[in-house]
């Protein structure tokens, strides 16, 4: 069994907010836990902070989370702002075991913003709330002006009650886990990059938002009891989300490079610009721990899945490099897959 | 200063200044050709991009040659191992 | 990936490294420095010191330009930028680099317009739809990126562009391997040669290193079957005592080097009697500026720059890392005060400085799995 490792008490010394402290980062990291979780959350809280909490009401486990939704531009090939916001929440309560029923949101709006633009993000977040399952129940608008708010910021909160049966944690992780990724990394986050223009490449690369439950569903089908962890590496990309695993349980987490899938518009964007798809936002794919004698089902379970074909087996559990991720290539050679400070830049040299 | 990567021209798209439509599996930006002016690029041949400027024609021969030197030490290895199989270690 | 993928065949790396290890001789400790930034990166990105003997070592060179850029630079830029109407443009590479007061991104975050650029022609064109700003193009980088930068004077020359000025930090890669090879507490045995700076100035530069300094230099490719096929030259070469200029990356680099971009140079660059490199000192002819005929793109023509000079702190040893007389965990600040989210040198901000490339991919690895110490 692992010793865990205790970080030391994080205390978030930076003067200023800065751009990197919202890129999922090890400086946004160190606001969460170091301002925020001391003041804000439930103290001595026995679960390492995930995306979603899990409460209990009289029995009866709901899970609860939010998201806030900033994006430029606000539609992008495969999506657009009101999409992200409810699959967004749908999927941070799917990783955490609990099937989103009912969502609220809330609409920052800059004075100014032409109404089929609201209207369409409007359409967009009805549509991808009927596909997900979910009722919109109720929501808040504010306008702010003009200048602010990039045309507009959602914000949705979303509850649902807990799958029985799991288990999910990062202490459940053993060594000889199997690590499973449901499909191609850095779609997302590539897509929107391009979607800005400032670089002057194209490409047919669209956005992977999508709702996962279904991919969830079907793991919990046949492979309920040897779930261990899931999340969706959002912002900060599949680096981030192990990373913070790995820190969570103190094991080491193996990742074999080449069994990793990404597009190969993907990868020719990450070359150019001198980027690692393993941080790059994405918004349709979740990694999932999972016990060994359950990983072979679990994967024939998420590539039988539509949408699942490309899910993968990506690594597994170990007990050392303990609390790091460490990348592997097929001849043998290694590297420590860190996370970032902020968001990722592109590099010329 | 040293991240630079092959790309294909898909088309030239005449200037000045000379740019082409440049392909690095899927994601495509103009390039400019500048930099090989005496050297009269064509769509189909492979170029190293850096910042957004073709460097260098790439030598599908080159390529070749350094591939067959890296086989060549393959068989050398494996020859070596043969000879190394009948008496002491190497 | 064509042209990528074929030199990240694991069959073809594994053969070579056997081939390294069959050849590295057990009574000798060979020294060899990667000059390029971009090298040393690849080096940890790609596991590759995993596959040498442990006799065969890599010392980082100075080749990377983000690294020896004098902090005082940077707010020299960034004065420029704080004019009114000023557009802020450079690469990705340089956005979190401190300044005396602050990173470019520090200096975005408290309202000045900065913005990163994949291309010198982007900030040119961004000039040319904004014609009520000035645009600035922090222009860095080696023989690589200077011919870029030259050409995209000469268009914005050609288009008649007025609202846009470069301010020039290109250096030049012979001088940083002349002051590797004096400094007295260096021991090279061979070098792995800057590819792409070569596919500009060719292979003929480096002959004095073979023929003078008696030390091989393989001028090598980025992927992982390049560095280590010119591992296998330099070796051979050493164990043979021969001193030749090699060609590892011949699919792309031109003996003779590039004239067309050689030329690009010769028009619109001519060399500084000095410049300061960062942890280096001053280094006579080793940097470009732009020539006198194209003053009205030259920011420090244009400009009033305050020639900032701001010294490291004593503790930092960039110098001593940057020389690989220091490796990055024997400088004192390293991973304590110094670490990629609080930087203090510019070798932990840039991605190809070999403080963070060994922060980011291998300075944990050691310490678990050798069970050492750094």
């Amino acid at each position: 069994m692992a010793t865990i490792t205790v970080p030391p008490k994080i205390r978030f010394r930076d003067v200023q907010v800065e751009m990197a402290h919202g890129a999922g980062g090890k400086a946004s990291r160190r606001l969460v836990e170091g301002l925020f979780a001391p003041l804000l959350f439930e103290a001595g809280a026995s679960e390492p902070l995930g995306d979603a909490a899990h409460l209990d009401f009289n029995g009866t486990r709901i899970g609860i989370t939010t998201d806030s939704i900033v994006v430029r531009p606000l539609r992008f090939p495969g999506g657009s702002i009101g999409e992200l916001a409810v699959n967004g929440t749908v999927n941070d309560l799917a990783v955490s075991g609990a099937r989103a029923e009912a969502l609220v949101v809330s609409f920052v709006l800059e004075a100014g913003l032409p109404t089929p633009v609201l209207e369409a993000e409007v359409r967009a977040m009805a549509d991808a709330a009927r596909n997900a399952g979910v009722i919109i129940a109720s929501g808040d608008t504010k306008v702010v002006e003009h200048g602010n708010a990039d045309g507009m910021y959602i914000t949705t909160a979303g509850i649902g009650r807990a799958i029985p049966g799991l288990k999910l944690s990062p202490r459940s992780v053993r060594p000889g886990d199997q690590v499973l990724l449901s499909g191609p990394i850095g779609d997302h986050g590539i897509t929107i990059l391009l979607a800005r223009g400032d670089l002057d490449l194209e490409s047919d690369l669209r956005s992977d938002t999508r709702p996962v439950l279904p991919f969830v569903e079907a793991l919990v089908e046949v492979a309920a009891p040897g779930l261990r962890w899931m999340r969706d590496p959002t912002r900060g990309g599949l680096a981030t989300s192990l990373n913070e695993l790995a820190r969570d349980c103190g094991l080491g987490i193996v990742l074999h490079e080449d069994w990793i899938p990404v597009r190969d518009a993907v990868r020719g964007a990450c070359e150019l610009l001198g980027l690692d798809p393993l941080h790059i936002a994405n918004e349709g794919q979740f990694v999932a721990v999972v016990a060994p004698e359950f990983a072979e089902l679990a994967l024939d379970a998420l590539q039988r899945t539509s949408g699942g074909e490309d899910a993968a087996v990506i690594g597994e559990v170990r007990e050392t490099p303990a609390a790091t991720v460490l990348g592997i290539a097929p001849y043998g050679g290694t590297r420590i897959i860190d996370m970032l400070v902020g968001d990722p830049l592109p590099r010329i040299c | 200063m040293c991240l630079a990567i092959p790309g294909q021209i898909l088309e030239l798209i005449p200037g000045p200044p000379l740019l082409a439509l440049v392909d690095v599996t899927g994601v495509r930006r103009k390039v400019d050709l500048g930099l090989l002016e005496d050297e009269n690029p064509v769509p189909g041949d492979w170029v190293l991009i850096h910042v957004g400027f073709a460097m260098s024609k790439i030598s599908e021969e080159g390529a070749h040659q350094q591939m067959q030197m890296l086989r060549m030490l393959g068989e050398d290895a494996a020859a070596m191992e043969e000879v190394s199989g009948y008496g002491s270690a190497p | 990936m064509k042209y990528v993928d074929e030199f990240r065949d694991p069959a073809a790396i594994s053969q070579t490294a056997a081939e390294i290890r069959r050849i590295a001789d057990p009574h000798r400790h060979y020294r060899l420095m990667e000059v390029c930034g971009g090298h040393t990166h690849a080096i940890y990105r790609f596991g590759l010191k995993d596959l040498l003997p442990d006799n065969v070592e890599l010392v980082h060179g100075p080749g990377c330009p983000v690294c020896v850029l004098p902090m005082g630079r940077i707010d020299d830029g960034l004065a420029i930028a704080a004019q009114p109407n000023v557009i802020f443009t450079a690469f990705g590479d340089m956005m979190r680099v401190p300044g005396a007061n602050g990173s470019p991104l520090e200096h975005k975050a408290r309202g000045m317009d900065v913005r990163i650029v994949y291309s010198p022609a982007d900030a040119l064109k961004l000039a040319e739809s904004n014609p009520e700003k000035h645009v600035l193009f922090f222009a860095i980088g080696f023989e690589t990126t200077a011919p870029s930068t030259a050409l995209t004077l000469l268009r914005a020359r050609d288009k008649r562009v007025h609202n846009f000025s470069i301010f020039c930090n290109h250096v030049t890669i012979i001088p940083a391997i002349r002051a590797i090879l004096d400094s007295p507490d260096m021991r090279i045995d061979a070098f792995l040669g800057p590819g792409h700076v070569s596919t500009v100035i060719g292979c003929r530069p480096y002959t004095w290193i073979a023929a003078n300094e008696h030390k091989p230099i393989a001028v090598s490719g980025f992927e992982p079957l390049d560095l280590l096929q010119s591992i296998v030259m330099a070796l051979r070469q050493l164990n043979a005592g021969r001193a030749e200029v090699e060609n590892q990356y011949q699919r792309v680099v031109p003996w003779d080097g590039n004239h067309a971009a050689l030329r690009a140079m010769a028009q619109v660059f001519e060399l500084r009697p000095y410049f300061e490199w960062r942890g280096l000192g001053f280094i006579s002819q080793s940097a470009l500026r732009i020539k006198d005929e194209f003053a009205e793109w030259d920011a420090e023509s244009r400009f009033q720059v305050p020639g900032v000079r701001v010294t490291d702190p004593k503790a930092a040893q960039c110098g001593e890392v940057l020389k690989g007389v220091l490796k990055p965990a024997q400088c004192k600040l390293f991973g304590k005060e110094c670490t990629p989210e609080h930087p203090i040198g510019a070798l932990m901000v840039s991605s190809e400085g070999s403080c963070a490339a060994y922060f980011n991919y291998e300075y944990r690895k050691s310490a678990e799995l050798v069970g050492i110490g750094a």
